[in-house]
């Protein structure tokens, strides 16, 4: 009887999270549906298999030096945040002392500020400082918002990590930096990399913030923010949103998988935000 | 200990004192630190005392006069449309915080409890469409409610309406329906982690000593997941308030948001001090309606027990 009950709450519960993940998803497949049509309005019923609005996306100059330009920031931003990521979660994980708590708060703070809170803030002392807004000034920002994520990513790693193995390498004579590389490394890599995965995607997704601290060089997401304004870009829009789309979701399931292993090495299983 | 250690032992002591305090776990992990910690201080901080700043001064054309003023929050108090913009985007960010929790939960309930094996290959399923471009998720509610959009054409095709309907897009229930979608992934996962944090022999002993399912969801699952349920409502409700792509996208006139007023005050009304002021204000009201709610779950939670 309670089998029988229990067995059709879960029928119930499964029917919903099937519709959910439809809700969840079906916005984003309408993209690639409607990149590939040959109507330049996305509409019902669709009208043809085409894949010009892709051949007509590397001939335009514009969008090749946004996606330049979004690859040089996401690649700095990811590699400086995650630096500073590592720094701040082994600090974390690994010792005790007074304001550790405050301290790890505030570089969580951006994850719960409005976005255009930090963009403004920022722009304004750039201003000040009489600094001209560049690529440079987005890769700061973008340095910000992405720390909390490297910082999640890069805790979990660390947290499950074994500390005997470190003082067995110290009692062997290895020095502190040579534990460090030699021993902790190696065993966190799978998450370092995960964090690498992540702050790229972030950089490569974020608008808000490269729209106020850009200067006159665009990012993908301003590139398409400009064209967003002319109905007749829309379908190369989508064809350029799709293949940002495969990109991302590429680039998280690597980075999902390098965390489950880095996981599975450290026995901690605390998935991506949780 | 070197020779000149040797040499002088006073000097030896307290340089041997100063490798202790150095080797010292809160001094080792503060200078770990620190980087990230200046860096947050000086790009996060630094830059909100500047805008905290500048609220109280005028702009004079091209400078700001720094005679310290109240004007500015008079007027993003008091002036209607800076006042209906404020209460619209309360409104809407209340709005979407209600509804992503409350379809949240039962999936993060469904995972948490009868996701099996699977549980993270379920949270992964979730989380993917959030690492997709903010931008494109927005782009693609107008391309599903627009008046030639999937929706419309789909109904039309389907005979079930003659013309399409113009009451889809540019207004604040298109808002809160993409801040909605927008938003899942971060309600599901705090509540998810609350459920798992259940100890299962409560829900357990609840059932042995005669509740039904729903009595004893209601009075033990519920309550127990209230902290998971507190930072999913404030994790969307904060940033949402302060949303920009999706009221400009999909808002139209009636879906305008405090964002889009203070994006003009740095752009083309070129009114830094306001702009500082309603940025200010905003965040002063988010922290009060953060606080209200988490005030109000927790009276809700005592209740319950």
């Amino acid at each position: 009887m309670t089998a029988m009950r229990r067995f059709l709450a879960s029928g119930w519960l499964s029917t919903y999270a099937f519709l959910y993940v439809v809700f969840l998803y079906l916005p984003v497949i309408f993209l690639p549906i409607f990149s590939v049509n040959s109507a330049a309005t996305p509409k019902f019923p669709l009208s043809g298999f085409t894949l010009k609005w892709y051949e007509d996306l590397p001939r335009t100059p514009a969008l090749l030096d946004a996606a330049w330009n979004s690859l040089v920031v996401g690649l700095s931003a990811s590699i400086l945040s995650t630096v500073l990521g590592i720094l701040a979660a082994r600090s974390i994980t690994r010792y005790r002392y007074p304001g550790r708590r405050a301290i790890n708060s505030l570089i969580m703070a951006p994850l719960v500020l409005p976005e255009i809170i930090v963009a403004i803030s920022m722009l304004l002392v750039i201003l000040q400082l009489g600094l001209s807004l560049s690529l440079f000034t987005i890769v700061l920002g973008h340095v910000l918002i992405c720390i909390p994520y490297s910082m999640t990513v890069l805790t979990a790693g660390f947290e499950g990590f074994d500390r005997s193995l470190e003082e067995a390498s110290a009692d062997l004579g290895e020095s502190a930096f040579g534990t460090f590389r030699r021993v902790t490394l190696p065993m966190v890599a799978p998450a370092i990399i995960s964090s690498l995965l992540v702050c790229f995607t972030i950089s490569l997704d974020e608008f808000i913030i490269a729209f106020f601290l850009t200067g006159t060089e665009a990012t993908l997401p301003i590139y398409i923010w400009g064209q967003l304004r002319f109905a007749s870009k829309l379908p190369g829009v989508l064809a350029l949103g799709t293949l940002l789309l495969a990109a991302s979701f590429l680039l998280m399931t690597i980075a999902e998988i390098l965390r489950r292993r880095a996981a599975r090495r450290t026995q901690n299983d605390g998935g991506l935000l949780a | 200990m070197t020779a000149t250690a040797e040499g002088s032992p006073t000097f030896g002591m307290t340089r041997a004192r100063r490798n202790a305090l150095l080797q010292s776990e809160p001094v080792q992990g503060l200078a770990l630190i620190s980087p990230t910690f200046l860096y947050a201080l000086v790009l996060l901080v630094l830059p909100i005392l500047v805008v905290v700043a500048h609220s109280f001064w005028t702009q004079n054309y091209l400078t700001i006069d720094r005679t310290f003023t109240l004007e500015n929050y008079r007027v993003a108090l008091t002036e209607p449309i800076y006042r209906d913009l404020l209460w619209r985007s309360l409104y809407i960010s209340l709005m979407v915080s209600f509804f992503t929790v409350v379809l949240a939960y039962p999936i993060a309930y469904f995972i948490s409890f009868h996701g099996g094996r699977h549980k993270s290959l379920w949270l992964f399923l979730i989380t993917i469409p959030f690492w997709t471009s903010y931008l494109l998720r927005v782009m693609s509610w107008k391309v599903i409610l627009g008046y030639n959009g999937v929706l419309n054409s789909g109904l039309l095709g389907l005979g079930i309406i003659n013309e399409p309907s113009t009451a889809l897009l540019y207004n604040s229930s298109a808002v809160i329906i993409t801040l909605t979608h927008a938003w899942a992934a971060f309600a599901i996962l705090p509540i998810f982690v609350s459920l798992e944090k259940i100890d299962r022999t409560l829900v357990e002993a609840a059932k042995d000593l005669g509740d039904g399912p729903i009595r004893s969801f209601l009075r033990v699952t519920l309550p127990l997941s209230a902290p998971g349920i507190i930072s999913a409502a404030l994790i969307v409700m904060i940033p949402t308030v302060g949303d920009y792509v999706t009221p400009k996208l999909v808002g139209g006139k009636d879906g305008v948001m405090i964002a889009n007023a203070i994006q003009a005050q740095f752009g083309k009304a070129s009114n830094w001090p306001l702009g500082a002021a309603l940025s200010v204000t905003t965040m002063l009201i988010v922290t009060l309606m953060a606080g209200a709610t988490v005030l109000v779950i927790r009276a809700a939670q005592r209740l319950a027990r």
